[in-house]
């Protein structure tokens, strides 16, 4: 039977609380968090596999910093869900608002409706799997990881991007600077094939195309000041 | 045969030969000049006050037999582990990759024997560092790089970014010849290229989303550690109030003569206010809010001795940070290095070049030959004697006052030397009970 902790009657200060502490005890059992009311910060720095499920829609940063556990949320999420994760899973059966991955050093943020603009901005390393559409200045900065976008991407996809791998099945409306569409090779198919498999995903690697950074921006001249 | 008197050849003072320089270097290169530090330009500084010291009216405490205190508590409005210093003077956020990981273990060194805390910068935290610091800051900037939570926990304080005085509004660009393995394994970016730092962060935009990131930063750290806000001088009054208003428990206020790794020289020079004037419009927001002392103020930017500490403090700040006085008493700009200086295209006192890691004296560089020459233990000692003298002058003159604790000090004791500073400052003109501005004036 999971714990069940009910934010109507907890604060969040308990609550995270609770979750850290089994989290680092490694306690096998799973959680439930019902009433969550949009609350931000919930389930936030979490050190060690605990399995918790978030019964409605949270608020900003749900999930930050995540290390290893492995965090459900039967809802929508705000701002910046999963920021700065290491690692574990994080998966949001509806959509997600802006920023969601930010900067997330590993991990899968899996994120089954939509996400909104700069999902995986300066991603480090992150894997994000978008079952539906992405915003604008989405990947800006992306260093490392990999965005999977099932449905559309909208302007600026990209942006400035370094070694981020992006995978786009449906259109994208425009490439940010530096940002260019790469051959699919045998080892890109291998790695998104594996990457649709942990998400749950209904499609085929073949139906994607791979965007990059054509790295013309990495270290500056001033022939390409216009592009910045 | 008498020759006819000739007018001396005169330099002009718009098209000094600076300025000319900097054209000629503009025109051949096609892009604006690059350089560490601070604001260069004149502009009025602590130097423009003075203190009145004590009189009938005021009774001092003798120098070498009465207590004068130095201690201060950084964090006292919502962390449950304040920070306890033993000066009111800290290292600036100075990162690993601008700095030579020697240079890095040097400031947690002469800091952690001088009784005061240094802080990470942008480009995440080194064992070395944290090793060698009892008290250490650890700054969250808008690139995260390096960031992650076990740090961030290991921190004794959270220093969120959002400017600073050389270039407020601005992010940065470590170039690439800086970028060895390690920093660049620490930056999760390849080796060589040029790193940017963003100037907004990725995921808050504005006071509202700061106070929830905050939060989260408190959430994930259990409310233990001193959160501070980190401002460039631009707008202090409102920039202060909305610290405040987001949770800060420490407000960082950065004027325009503190230093930068590298930046435009245009943004360095023109954008932002000096220290001086910053100070009496974010202390003004902290007494509007009833917060002043509550939530501390440190004052960083043009800091060099303890007068310009007591000046600070006078004028209502909780302590000061060091970053451009910190190197130098490491041995940054040492003339014993100056005709490396000079093969560089500078001299003693003006190498500025940081970005380019050819610093000689092995401070601004990821060089390893370079970095030898700075021995941390030996470094660290200097800057421990020079944080001490530091704390040594500001007491002198918090005596000469009648002061029993450096933070006893007050706009009272003040006067100013020029207008501008009296106006700034709001203390009078030495001689005046009138300052620009005054109210009933």
């Amino acid at each position: 039977m999971p714990t069940t902790l009910d934010m109507a009657t907890t604060e969040l200060r308990e609550v995270n609380t609770t979750l850290q502490s089994a989290a680092k005890a490694q306690v096998n059992e799973p959680y439930v968090i019902v009433n969550p009311r949009g609350s931000h910060a919930m389930a936030c720095g979490l050190d060690g596999p605990l399995n918790v499920t978030v019964k409605g829609s949270t608020g900003y940063y749900t999930a930050g910093m995540n290390k290893e556990a492995s965090i459900t949320v039967e809802g929508s999420a705000g701002p910046g869900v999963a920021e700065n994760m290491m690692s574990g899973v994080v998966t949001i059966l509806g959509d997600a608002s802006q920023y969601a991955g930010a900067t997330g050093h590993g991990g899968l943020l899996n994120i089954k409706g939509n996400a909104s603009s700069r999902c995986g901005i300066s991603m480090k390393g992150i894997d994000i799997v978008v079952h539906g559409n992405i915003g604008h200045m989405s990947a800006f900065m992306a260093q490392r990881g990999n965005l999977v976008v099932l449905g559309d991407a909208g302007d600026a996809l990209g942006d400035s991007l370094y070694e981020a791998r992006l995978f786009v099945r449906g259109t994208v409306k425009s490439l940010g600077a530096d940002c260019v569409e790469k051959e699919m090779r045998a080892e890109h198919i291998e790695i998104l094939k594996e990457l649709l498999e942990r998400a749950g995903a209904d499609a085929k690697p073949e139906e994607f195309k791979r965007y990059g950074s054509a790295r013309t921006l990495y270290n500056f001249h001033i022939d390409n000041a216009a592009s910045y | 045969m008498d020759k006819t008197p000739q007018t001396l050849p005169r330099q002009s003072w718009t098209f000094s030969n600076e300025t000319n320089s900097e054209i000629r270097r503009a025109a051949a290169t096609g892009i604006y000049d690059i350089r560490g530090g601070g604001a260069k330009r004149r502009v009025p500084h602590f130097d423009d006050l003075l203190f009145l010291g004590a009189s009938i009216s005021r009774y001092p405490l003798e120098g070498y037999r009465e207590r004068c205190d130095t201690s201060v508590t950084l964090g006292t409005r919502f962390a449950k582990k304040p920070i306890e210093l033993k000066i009111p003077i800290t290292i600036a956020g100075m990162s690993f990759g601008s700095l030579s990981a020697n240079a890095k273990e040097a400031l947690g060194r002469g800091a952690s024997a001088a009784g005061t805390s240094t802080t990470t910068g942008d480009g995440g935290m080194t064992n070395e560092e944290r090793g060698h610091s009892t008290q250490l800051v650890y700054q969250y900037l808008p690139s995260r790089y390096g960031m992650n939570p076990d740090d961030l926990r290991r921190a004794d304080a959270i220093e969120v970014v959002v400017g600073q005085g050389a270039k407020p509004g601005g992010g940065g660009m470590l170039l690439g010849q800086k970028i060895t393995q390690r920093v660049a394994d620490m930056r999760s970016l390849p080796v060589g290229i040029d790193q940017r730092s963003a100037c907004r962060h990725p995921d808050w935009t504005g006071p509202d989303d700061l106070e929830i990131k905050i939060l989260e930063l408190r959430e994930i750290t259990g409310w233990e550690k001193p959160i501070y806000i980190k401002i460039g001088g631009a707008r202090p009054y409102y920039d202060t109030a909305l610290a405040v208003k987001a949770g800060a428990d420490v407000v960082v206020l950065d004027g325009m003569q503190g230093g930068t790794a590298a930046t435009q020289d245009v943004f360095i020079e023109h954008v932002g206010q000096p220290t001086l004037a910053c100070i009496r419009p974010a202390v003004q927001a902290l007494q509007d809010l009833g917060m002043h002392r509550k939530v501390q103020l440190i004052v960083s930017g043009g800091i060099r001795n303890g007068a310009d500490v007591a000046k600070a403090l006078a004028l209502g700040a909780d302590a000061v940070s060091i970053g451009t006085a910190a190197l130098i008493a490491l041995g940054d700009n040492d003339p014993k290095w100056e005709s490396e200086y000079q093969k560089l295209g500078s001299t003693t006192g003006a190498y500025d070049d940081w970005h380019e890691g050819r610093d000689p004296a092995g401070i601004t560089t990821q060089d390893p030959e370079l970095m030898k020459r700075l021995d941390p233990i030996a470094a660290g000692r200097r800057l421990r004697n020079y944080l001490n003298v530091m704390t040594l002058e500001c007491q002198t003159i918090a005596r000469a006052c009648g002061k029993s604790h450096v933070h006893n000090l007050e706009p009272e004791d003040l006067c100013a030397l020029t207008m501008e500073a009296a106006a700034m400052a709001r203390v009078p003109l030495a001689g005046t009970d009138w300052y620009p501005g005054k109210p009933g004036f």
